[in-house]
């Protein structure tokens, strides 16, 4: 059907379409979860907060789940390294998920003010420790991380776990947080009792001026960083093999794309005026409109990170041929195909049935429903 | 070289945080079924009971699907965390189920349990019985695409190994679909999650029976479990036979542990009943014998043989040696020697690859391997005897127990005498553990059955790990037990509670204990 190098390149795109799709959905619920102690006031408010998102965050979470799974079937060699890299990065996400599924479900089957308020914070802090790592995570991806494949593809990894903080990543940290936060509380507007809904405009201001400052100053650091450069590799429409490449470090090569294709800069401008006009919009009660912006502005900041790193995906700092690359660190042809299949029949169904139970679902959640249905709501 | 005890804690990570994600998920796939036939009587008759009926057993679903939710992010997780080199060695075959798992299955059935849940007002009856009915697809989906990665796991079909990437490549995406493995172990697997479900509603039900209250509710729920389990006992035993015998075929040296079969028989072989395995001396003391069954489970037929664990280590060790060829070919391949000699004589060789790879336990190099090592080697190839052969009469046993209580309770309920049967209610009540006693046991033959191979015959477990430090994992376990025990408490409390409560936790004003104002006779007289 395609040759090799375009399913390498169709992969690279899929599996950023099922990040964003996650950022978006998922991240909508983080977001959420992140607000839920500090813009709801009571029990009650609290469980209009939570109910707003209660038919769809477990469907919305299993972005993050089929993104992963498709890391492993497409990319096993990013998945087995950047998941066994970053082992406590990783297990502080995990530890911090476990809270939010439990935490939906049990926090108001118990009618006592301690449970739930405890479960309030369990679920605020499995929504705010995995944006922040993920952000992290992203961010070390600029910086490289120190891992080496033997000659048997067995790979090493000789940095720790306190390295990953460096003050890029945690500026990659802001950018991620702001921006799960931005479009949590515009869900919120939409889809929470006016009390609370109107509370919203206020945290979607603040958020925009974070994103908009840490963007920017991640934008001009890249200038400054030095950035990996693939120099020389093999075929690409070939078998791919790990260590027959040539990288170099230079300085601000991560901005290096924009110059070989101009139009592209068009991907972090969109990513700042979708991030102002969801803020205006919020700020003027077009709620709707708002949350399609910050899906944009999400999917534009997303984009702009994994051009800016094309066509790497992970590179090595130690041994800069380790370096993991859309070229290279992919699964074979035939897998790649039928996976592509696979995606092409089941991520229409999935919008289809998503879409529809979204819309099946759509109103406000008041106080007042909470108050007639607090036996079934959650 | 190998660290020995990475090797066992990352192991003992896996088994651990797998074991216990495997309480829940057999309660969610037989739960789903439950609800859809509850609800559909429900659509069917209109009447009011069934509904409270699937809301209540429902809402027991729920808090145990959460805990299976989460606890199945970590299975998703450790793959990559823990057995980085099993990633890299095989995502490009194993990857391929899991994703699919994601997007046809486990997609599905998240995005309708929250619709199940709270769509009751906002969704015609029958639009609220589709999704629950496709909630149930979606779950048993989601276990039959484990199933295709865990059983090419057992009989790795379909692929090949490529020493340009160094990793086992898919060859046939229908093989691995079709692998006869995943099919006898994806009915078994499902069925036993349809038991577990029937006796948990059968037991709660006949909590509900023996304190005389909320009769009518209980009865029918007791007749839905009654009539689901036995035929979902029926076919886990009847698959798990089936199961025997694709065993046999392809996994010989596993079954030869379960039946601890020390030497080749003279077909057909008998069934060792029980007895004591002393792996030692490779005798089984005190054993109890049925003629012929053994060749008959396993080959289906009177005169095949069975072979024995001493003929298969002596089969490995032939393989081990053909093994070192292959590896010896591999290192001058991935050094670049690759003459058209040196590819030919690979290809050769490398369905013995992993036998090879078994030696890296002893030595580095493999090639230079010393006659003792490469009899230790092929002694690993037989996992240790006793825990499987008595993990396995464990399964049987509890399988067999509780085809007895499936059985009656049905013969009884059907003569309408269930209520009077006490002794019959306190088993079933009682006997609520004993298809998690099944399912752990089961996991356990079939995954400790398996080993060395973390994938047969291909790849050894302990090469299958992330280079990590001991005490990275340390840490993670203790985490994982400490995080694990917490939510366990939390559940079992959870669980009991709302079980105990029973309908009355809907609070609709119908049942036993929102009544204590209005007491209706004769219903509730026994308290």
């Amino acid at each position: 059907m395609f040759d090799y190098e375009t399913l390498k390149l169709i992969w690279w795109l899929l599996i950023g379409f099922l990040f964003i799709g996650f950022a978006i959905t998922d991240g909508m619920d983080m977001g959420v979860g992140t607000l839920l102690p500090f813009i709801a006031k009571n029990d009650t408010q609290r469980r209009v907060v939570i109910n707003s998102i209660g038919p769809h965050w477990d469907g919305n979470q299993v972005w993050f789940i089929t993104a992963a799974a498709s890391l492993f079937a497409a990319w096993p060699p990013v998945y087995g390294t950047a998941f066994s890299s970053f082992y406590f990065a990783m297990m502080l996400v995990l530890f911090a998920l476990f809270l939010r599924p439990v935490g939906f479900d049990y926090r108001s089957k118990i009618d006592d003010p301690t449970w739930r308020n405890n479960w309030d914070w369990a679920i605020f802090v499995g929504s705010s420790v995995p944006p922040v790592v993920f952000g992290i995570a992203i961010g070390n991806l600029f910086l490289g991380a120190p891992f080496v494949f033997d000659q048997f593809l067995r790979v090493t990894y000789s940095g720790s776990f306190f390295a990953l903080f460096h003050p890029f990543a945690l500026l990659c940290a802001v950018v991620s947080l702001a921006m799960i936060v931005m479009q949590g509380a515009i869900w919120l507007q939409l889809r929470a009792d006016y009390v609370i809904a109107d509370r919203a405009p206020k945290i979607v201001t603040v958020a925009c001026v974070f994103l908009l400052l840490a963007f920017g100053a991640a934008g001009l650091w890249l200038t400054q960083l030095d950035g990996y450069l693939l120099s020389a590799i093999s075929d690409i429409n070939a078998q791919p093999d790990l260590l027959n490449k040539t990288v170099i470090k230079v300085q601000g090569s991560w901005l290096n794309n924009y110059s070989v294709m101009p139009w592209t800069i068009a991907l972090p401008i969109a990513a700042v005026l979708f991030c102002l006009l969801a803020t205006t919009l919020s700020r003027v009660h077009k709620a709707g409109w708002a949350i399609l912006c910050s899906s944009l502005m999400l999917a534009s900041i997303i984009s702009t990170a994994a051009f800016s790193l094309f066509p790497f995906i992970l590179p090595s700092s130690s041994a800069l041929s380790s370096s993991l690359t859309i070229w290279d660190a992919v699964s074979s042809e035939k897998t790649l195909n039928i996976m592509l299949i696979v995606v092409a029949i089941f991520i229409p169904l999935i919008l289809a049935y998503t879409s529809w139970c979204y819309v099946k679902m759509w109103r406000r959640v008041t106080i007042a429903e909470i108050t007639a249905n607090s036996h079934s709501a959650y | 070289m190998i660290n020995e005890t990475l090797v066992e804690l990352s192991r003992w990570q896996f088994a651990i945080t797998a074991l216990f994600h495997f309480l829940f998920v057999p309660l969610t796939i037989g739960m789903t079924w439950i609800l859809v036939i509850m609800e559909s009587v429900y659509v069917m008759t209109g009447r009011e009971i069934y509904r409270d009926m699937t809301k209540f057993w429902g809402k027991l679903f729920g808090i145990n699907f959460a805990i299976g939710v989460t606890t199945g992010l970590t299975m998703e997780f450790q793959f990559g965390t823990n057995w980085a080199y099993y990633s890299h060695y095989v995502g490009d075959v194993f990857g391929a189920p899991l994703a699919i798992e994601g997007l046809m299955a486990f997609f599905l059935e998240s995005t309708l349990v929250g619709m199940f849940f709270l769509s009751w007002d906002r969704l015609s009856k029958r639009q609220h019985l589709m999704v629950t009915f496709f909630m149930a697809i979606g779950t048993n989906l989601s276990a039959l695409w484990i199933l295709i990665a865990n059983a090419w796991m057992q009989n790795p079909v379909g692929s090949e190994f490529n020493y340009q990437t160094m990793r086992m490549e898919m060859t046939s995406f229908s093989e691995i679909v079709f692998n006869p493995v995943a099919q006898v172990k994806f009915i078994h697997t499902v069925s036993a999650g349809y038991v577990a479900g029937s006796m948990f509603v059968l037991g709660i039900s006949s909590y509900y029976l023996l304190k005389g209250r909320d009769i009518a509710f209980a009865k029918r729920s007791f007749s839905v479990a009654a009539g689901f389990g036995l035929a979902s006992v029926l076919s886990v035993i009847l698959l798990g036979d089936e199961s025997g015998y694709e065993v046999g075929d392809v996994q010989k040296v596993k079954l030869a542990a379960i039946e601890a079969e020390w030497e080749t028989e003279p077909a057909p072989a008998a069934f060792t009943l029980i007895g004591l395995p002393d792996s030692e001396n490779r005798h089984t003391d005190y054993a109890l014998k049925i003629p012929y069954a053994l060749g008959i489970i396993a080959t289906r037929s009177l005169d095949k043989e069975v072979p024995g664990i001493a003929d298969l280590q002596a089969l490995s060790l032939e393989k081990i040696r053909l093994g070192m060829v292959a590896y010896k070919y591999l290192v001058l391949l991935r050094n670049d020697q690759r003459s058209a000699e040196n590819i030919a004589q690979f290809e050769k060789y490398k369905q013995y690859l992993g036998y090879g790879l078994l030696l890296k336990r002893y030595t580095e190099q493999v090639v230079d391997a010393s006659e003792e090592q490469i009899q230790a080697a092929a002694r690993d190839t037989i996992p240790p005897v006793a825990p499987l052969f008595f993990s396995f009469r464990i399964m049987v046993a509890c399988g067999i127990a509780m085809l007895l209580i499936f059985a009656l309770s049905f013969y009884y309920n059907a003569k309408r005498q269930i209520t009077e049967k006490r002794w019959l209610l306190r088993a079933a009540l009682y006997g609520i553990p004993l298809p998690w006693i099944a399912i752990e046991t089961g996991w356990f033959v079939a995954e400790f059955g398996r080993q060395p191979w973390a994938i047969s015959e291909v790849l050894p477990t302990f090469l299958a790990t992330s280079n990590l430090a001991v005490s990275d994992v340390l840490i993670s376990m203790i985490g994982f037990i400490i995080f694990y025990s917490i939510l366990a408490v939390i559940e079992f409390w959870l669980m009991f509670k709302f079980a105990r409560l029973g309908p009355s936790s809907l609070h609709t004003g119908r049942y036993h204990f929102e009544r204590n104002t209005q007491p209706s006779p004769g219903m509730h007289s026994h308290i």
